[in-house]
């Protein structure tokens, strides 16, 4: 672990607060994550897991509070630029380019590596050529890594779903994020590729060097793979701290269980 | 400059012999494959429905031809410049009126279309008002203006196989999974409506320089809707497609003269069949292979039935 990005939190939000009329989606809730920390956010339906998602990544402006990542303040950029600055995230529903090709949702993910111009493009340059070669190496090295080298050509909403939710993580990767946000990776997975998916998203950290916030229902996905966990219940943040900890806490068991005081 | 590109076009029709009229269909042909590809990157690969583009025509046809009767700018220059001020005009109504979404930015760009053409009507000192503006030169002959087609092909292709042409797409696709990978949807539509601007000026141009005189009441809303149902029929998504597909409008009018008043009723027939049986167009997201096309040829007379019709889909 590279020890000046360690002293530097790679996302710290403060006091964040959301409202959607008189509903509080988050409230007042903080976190700090450290570089190559994977952190888990729980919490049942409806607890705003994706609404901080949404607020990390520009989709939402907080009402109040402060998002700062590696220590630079991105409350209320844009989606794009929080993107190009280095957070990358797979959504809860996924969202591919249906119609393009398996490759095509990687490359168009790496647009930032095709520095390239209009006339460059247009003439098809040494410049161009090198660029585009770039990038489909790149693309295929980030395919062969999630396993899809063979699919390349095919269409992604042809894929079934396990290999969309890859998929939708390699074209994350192929922005160079620092911190990657997954939403519910493992819904729908049955127990064997939930498993899985816990070495594959280790991996990833380990292989990338990266931090990764993560919402999971799937408590055994969780015990696994966090370093650390925040439970959320109706916005408010119920209990901080490692997977085996909150599992205890009684006001986690109330929300989950369902209040059988 | 004008005469010598003249002469040269006679030589080249006399010597194939052909005749002045297929001259002019061949001309027409080429500005509506100008028009419609601009209409093809906008709404083909972004997604984005423009009934003002004969607003856009007009712009770049009323520039040129002020330019070259009133200020006599070289015809070539007055094309590069009443293009490129068909694009400014779109980048800036792009700019206040694209972060509207959907059928907004559809009623904007109609209601645009139709001042443009109420301008062009009530300013009769610049423009000649209803009357039409008459004595531009004669520079689209059809040399020229299949050059042009070529050239503006080329341009479109190159465009969309490139980052730009897959960033567009991606918004088409999924907007808020294209801004999550860092591409800024808003200037991607603005860029590409801007482009559809540029390539409808240019068309505007190049009628102009054929017919010698235009009048406002060409570009109004029905050429605008023909532009669209043109990209639609040709298949979105695909440059080839709309290449086909104006092609195809261009000249079935021309084959069936007599049926000419029933225009508009046979574009909403052939709109409303593609819709109910091939959704996607002629050639709707898929580009025209040559090497696909022979081997379907192939496949067709090998004998091979049942792969040939998977292939056609």
């Amino acid at each position: 672990m590279n020890k000046e990005t360690a002293s530097v939190p790679v996302l710290e939000m403060q006091n964040v607060e959301k409202h959607f009329g008189g509903v509080h989606a988050i409230d007042n809730f903080s976190v700090k994550i450290e570089h190559g920390r994977i952190h888990g956010l729980i919490g049942p339906n409806g607890a705003g897991k994706t609404t901080i998602f949404n607020n990390i990544t520009g989709i939402y402006a907080p009402d109040s509070g402060k998002i700062f990542f590696l220590g630079k303040d991105i409350t209320g950029s844009s989606p794009h630029k929080v993107a190009q600055l280095g957070i990358g995230r797979t959504f809860q529903n996924i969202r591919l380019f249906s119609n393009l090709s398996v490759m095509d949702n990687v490359i168009i993910a790496s647009n930032m590596d095709a520095t390239y111009n209009m006339p460059q493009a247009i003439f098809h340059t040494a410049k161009y050529k090198e660029r585009e070669k770039h990038l489909n190496d790149k693309a295929m090295n980030l395919l062969e890594i999630v396993g899809l080298q063979d699919k390349a050509a095919e269409r992604a909403n042809s894929l079934p779903y396990g290999h969309q939710r890859k998929l939708e993580i390699a074209r994350a990767m192929a922005l160079e994020p620092k911190l990657l946000l997954l939403d519910e990776p493992a819904a729908g997975m049955n127990a064997d590729e939930s498993l899985e998916l816990v070495d594959f998203v280790r991996q990833i950290r380990d292989r990338f060097d990266i931090t990764i916030l993560m919402i999971e229902h799937h408590m055994d996905v969780v015990t696994n793979l966090c370093d650390y966990c925040t439970v959320l219940n109706f916005g408010k943040t119920i209990a901080v701290g490692t997977p085996a900890e909150v599992k205890s806490d009684p006001e986690v068991i109330r929300a989950y269980l369902g209040g059988n005081e | 400059m004008i005469q010598v590109f003249n002469a040269i076009n006679n030589a080249f029709c006399n010597f194939f012999g052909i005749n002045s009229y297929i001259q002019g269909v061949v001309v027409l042909m080429c500005v509506n494959i100008i028009a419609v590809l601009g209409m093809s990157v906008l709404t083909g690969f972004t997604r984005l429905f423009s009934f003002g583009n004969a607003g856009f025509m007009s712009i770049g046809a009323y520039a040129v031809a002020i330019l070259t009767v009133r200020y006599h700018v070289n015809f070539l220059l007055a094309i590069v410049l009443g293009s490129a001020f068909a694009g400014l005009v779109a980048y800036l109504l792009g700019s206040i009126t694209l972060k509207l979404h959907g059928d907004y930015f559809l009623i904007t760009c109609l209601g645009f279309g139709e001042c443009v053409r109420v301008l062009f009507n009530y300013t009769k000192k610049l423009t000649g008002g209803s009357a039409g503006f008459p004595g531009i030169p004669n520079y689209s002959n059809m040399l020229f203006a299949v050059i042009c087609a070529v050239l503006a092909f080329f341009i479109a292709w190159r465009f969309i196989h490139s980052k730009y042409g897959r960033n567009l797409t991606s918004v088409r696709e999924n907007e808020l999974a294209a801004e999550a990978v860092g591409i800024d949807a808003f200037r991607f539509k603005r860029m590409s409506f801007t482009f559809s601007a540029i390539y409808a000026g240019w068309a505007g141009a190049l009628y102009g320089g054929y017919l010698m005189y235009i009048v406002p009441s060409s570009f109004n809303l029905a050429k605008s809707c023909e532009l669209i149902t043109t990209t639609v029929i040709g298949g979105l998504g695909s440059l080839t497609g709309s290449l086909l597909g104006a092609i195809i409008v261009t000249l079935l009018p021309e084959i069936f003269r007599g049926l000419a008043n029933y225009r508009m009723l046979l574009y909403g027939i052939a709109v409303v069949l593609i819709i109910m049986f091939k959704p996607s167009g002629l050639y709707g997201y898929k580009e025209f292979s040559l090497k696909r096309f022979i081997a379907n040829i192939k496949k067709l007379f090998g004998g091979k039935k049942p792969a040939a019709g998977k292939e056609a889909e």
